[in-house]
């Protein structure tokens, strides 16, 4: 009476559903984890290929041979490595935010106080720049014609060797702290606001434009009511990427011999002392600091975008 | 929107009373890389209070280059047009007409009630005005109980009905639609041909209409614009003998039957025209 191909039918629905099993998130984070995973065992391996020679060398000197076995074990632990071994930077970072009191000038959360003011500040004038050049592009051919080429030229300058010049002209001039540091942030942010919203801003469809005029508005009520709204996809597209340069900006302006705060600083005076391990420290600080910030302008895009109904 | 309801104010007797819009050898040439292109052509045309004309052709004929002209979205190269007596752009200043779309054009971060009162709000109308022109524009597309909700949550004929009423919100004289039902299903025209007319009858406004199809333009006009392209110009003008009222079966009629031949007669003529030129 009954179909065959009824319980083969049964048999492959749950054979997919096995395959399901993870769920979206669980399959989401698996080529992450693998990812994360291949990264670490190369780490490891060019650890050990990296800090072998110095272990060799110090035995070398004492005079005493070593296994293979012993090398591996040494290139773990070194004080001032060549390369760290992940655990080696993890212990760092770990230290650096839980084992100092916070106003401790080893503390990194300390530091990424200094370095994050400095590039809030810095995403917020910069952006707001952006945002502001952008509307008189949008609303002038003059501007669209002289602005733009200069706005492109500004990013093509090395900010590696305009930071310090900032820093020291400022200083000269008894301005020092986060304002020379949020200015070189906001030099690097300005740019990628500034194209995606001259986009944005002209992204509304020419009928929607036609339909303003239909109704006599002004270039300030079409601004306010069609252009403004429209853009923001592409504000926020920007926005991420203006915060990550604004850090990169923060960090850069923190290099210049002298400063003493801030993950740049930390970055430089590890450097200036072979302390490997501090600089991976705080590079990792400063990365996942930027991935954070990232995350959480996606998340105001998120909720934004999807109480506006622009949400795709 | 189809159910009989007291006039909102005297509709005219005579269809040809006072010209609303004229036109007098209106031309409109494109200058593209392909060298000119003449989208109107010698355009004599006089519209009058309250008169319902349709514009119909094949695509390229100037149907809408010629509503735009109207609405001062696009100028005349030569030739005279008026709109209520003034230049197209002084009755664009002065409000003269609502425009309606193709598609609805309704933002999605605004409610249907919000959406309507855009251009009320553009146009400085204050906020307990603003509510009462809303409720009533809004009833009279009969979309009352739909006033909070967001455009994604109504159907697409719901969501013209909504720029419809968006239109009419600001008590303009003429309502300008380029196909506006273009893009919906033809069960969902037939209703809302049935429920323009309805509210055409109730509100008297004069309208213009572009569309490409037969039955819809005879349906709904007083008089029916027949038009053909390269140089884009009027072939015939019909006026319908049609009565006013005008149930949806009135399509079976040998009335409409013959109206809507002469209408493809025209077209064809314009056709047939371009083919020897």
């Amino acid at each position: 009476m009954h179909d065959p191909a009824v319980p083969t039918g049964i048999v492959a629905a749950s054979a997919a559903r096995r395959g399901r099993g993870l769920g979206k998130a669980g399959r989401a984070i698996m080529p992450v984890l693998a990812v994360l995973g291949a990264i670490v065992v190369a780490w490891y391996l060019a650890a050990v290929w990296m800090n072998a020679p110095w272990v060799r060398d110090q035995a070398a000197r004492a005079g005493e041979t070593v296994t293979a076995g012993q090398v591996v074990r040494a290139t773990m632990a070194q004080e001032r490595p060549v390369l760290p071994a992940p655990h080696q930077v993890a212990a760092g970072l770990w230290d650096g935010v839980t084992g100092q009191k916070i106003t401790s000038k080893r503390s990194l959360v300390w530091h990424g106080w200094i370095t994050l003011s400095a590039t809030l500040a810095g995403f917020a004038l910069g952006s707001a720049a952006g945002i502001l050049l952008a509307v008189g592009i949008v609303h002038s051919r003059v501007m669209d014609l002289s602005i733009m080429p200069w706005a492109v030229a500004s990013q093509t300058v090395p900010i590696l060797a305009i930071a310090p010049m900032v820093i020291v002209v400022l200083a000269s001039m008894g301005v020092t702290g986060l304002l020379p540091k949020a200015l070189i942030s906001a030099w690097l942010s300005f740019f990628p606001v500034l194209v995606g919203m001259v986009k944005g801003l002209r992204a509304p469809d020419p009928m929607q434009f036609d339909l303003m005029r239909s109704w006599n508005a002004g270039g300030g009520q079409v601004l306010r009511h069609l252009r403004l709204p429209s853009s923001l996809p592409w504000l926020f597209a920007s926005l991420k990427v203006a915060i990550a340069a604004a850090l990169v900006g923060t960090i850069v302006g923190e290099l210049p011999a002298g400063a003493t705060q801030g993950l740049g600083a930390r970055l430089l005076s590890g450097s200036y002392y072979g302390q490997t391990i501090q600089i991976w420290s705080a590079l990792f600080a400063a990365a996942i600091l930027a991935a954070a910030l990232v995350w959480l302008i996606g998340a105001i895009e998120r909720v934004t975008l999807r109480r506006m109904g622009l949400a795709r | 929107m189809n159910r009989p309801r007291p006039a909102l104010r005297p509709v005219p007797a005579a269809a040809t009373a006072a010209p609303v819009i004229e036109a007098r050898g209106v031309s409109l040439t494109f200058p593209t890389a392909d060298g000119p292109v003449h989208a109107l052509k010698d355009v004599n045309l006089t519209i009058g209070q309250g008169e319902f004309v349709s514009f119909i052709g094949p695509s390229g004929c100037g149907k809408t280059t010629f509503l735009r002209a109207i609405a001062a979205l696009e100028s005349p190269t030569s030739g005279q047009l008026t709109v209520n007596g003034m230049t197209p752009d002084a009755a664009r200043r002065a409000r003269a007409y609502g425009y309606v779309f193709q598609a609805p054009g309704l933002y999605p971060w605004r409610t249907i009630a919000g959406n309507v009162s855009l251009p009320l709000e553009i146009m400085g109308f204050d906020r307990a005005d603003r509510q009462q022109r809303i409720a009533r524009v809004l009833e009279l597309v009969e979309l009352s109980q739909f006033a909070g909700r967001y455009p994604w949550q109504l159907s697409g004929g719901m969501q013209q009905r909504a720029s419809i009423a968006r239109a009419l919100a600001f008590d303009a004289d003429i309502l300008l639609m380029d196909e506006p039902f273009g893009a919906l299903d033809e069960i969902v025209r037939d209703r809302l041909n049935e429920a323009l007319r309805a509210l055409w009858a109730r509100t008297g406004k004069t309208i213009g209409f572009v569309t490409h199809s037969i039955p819809e333009a005879v349906y709904l006009s007083t008089r029916i614009v027949v038009m053909s392209p390269r140089p884009g110009r009027i072939t015939d003008v019909i006026e319908s003998p049609l009565p006013r009222d005008r149930p949806l079966e009135i399509r079976d009629s040998k009335e409409f039957a013959e109206i809507s031949h002469r209408v493809r007669e025209g077209l064809r003529a314009g056709h047939s025209d371009h083919g020897d030129a």
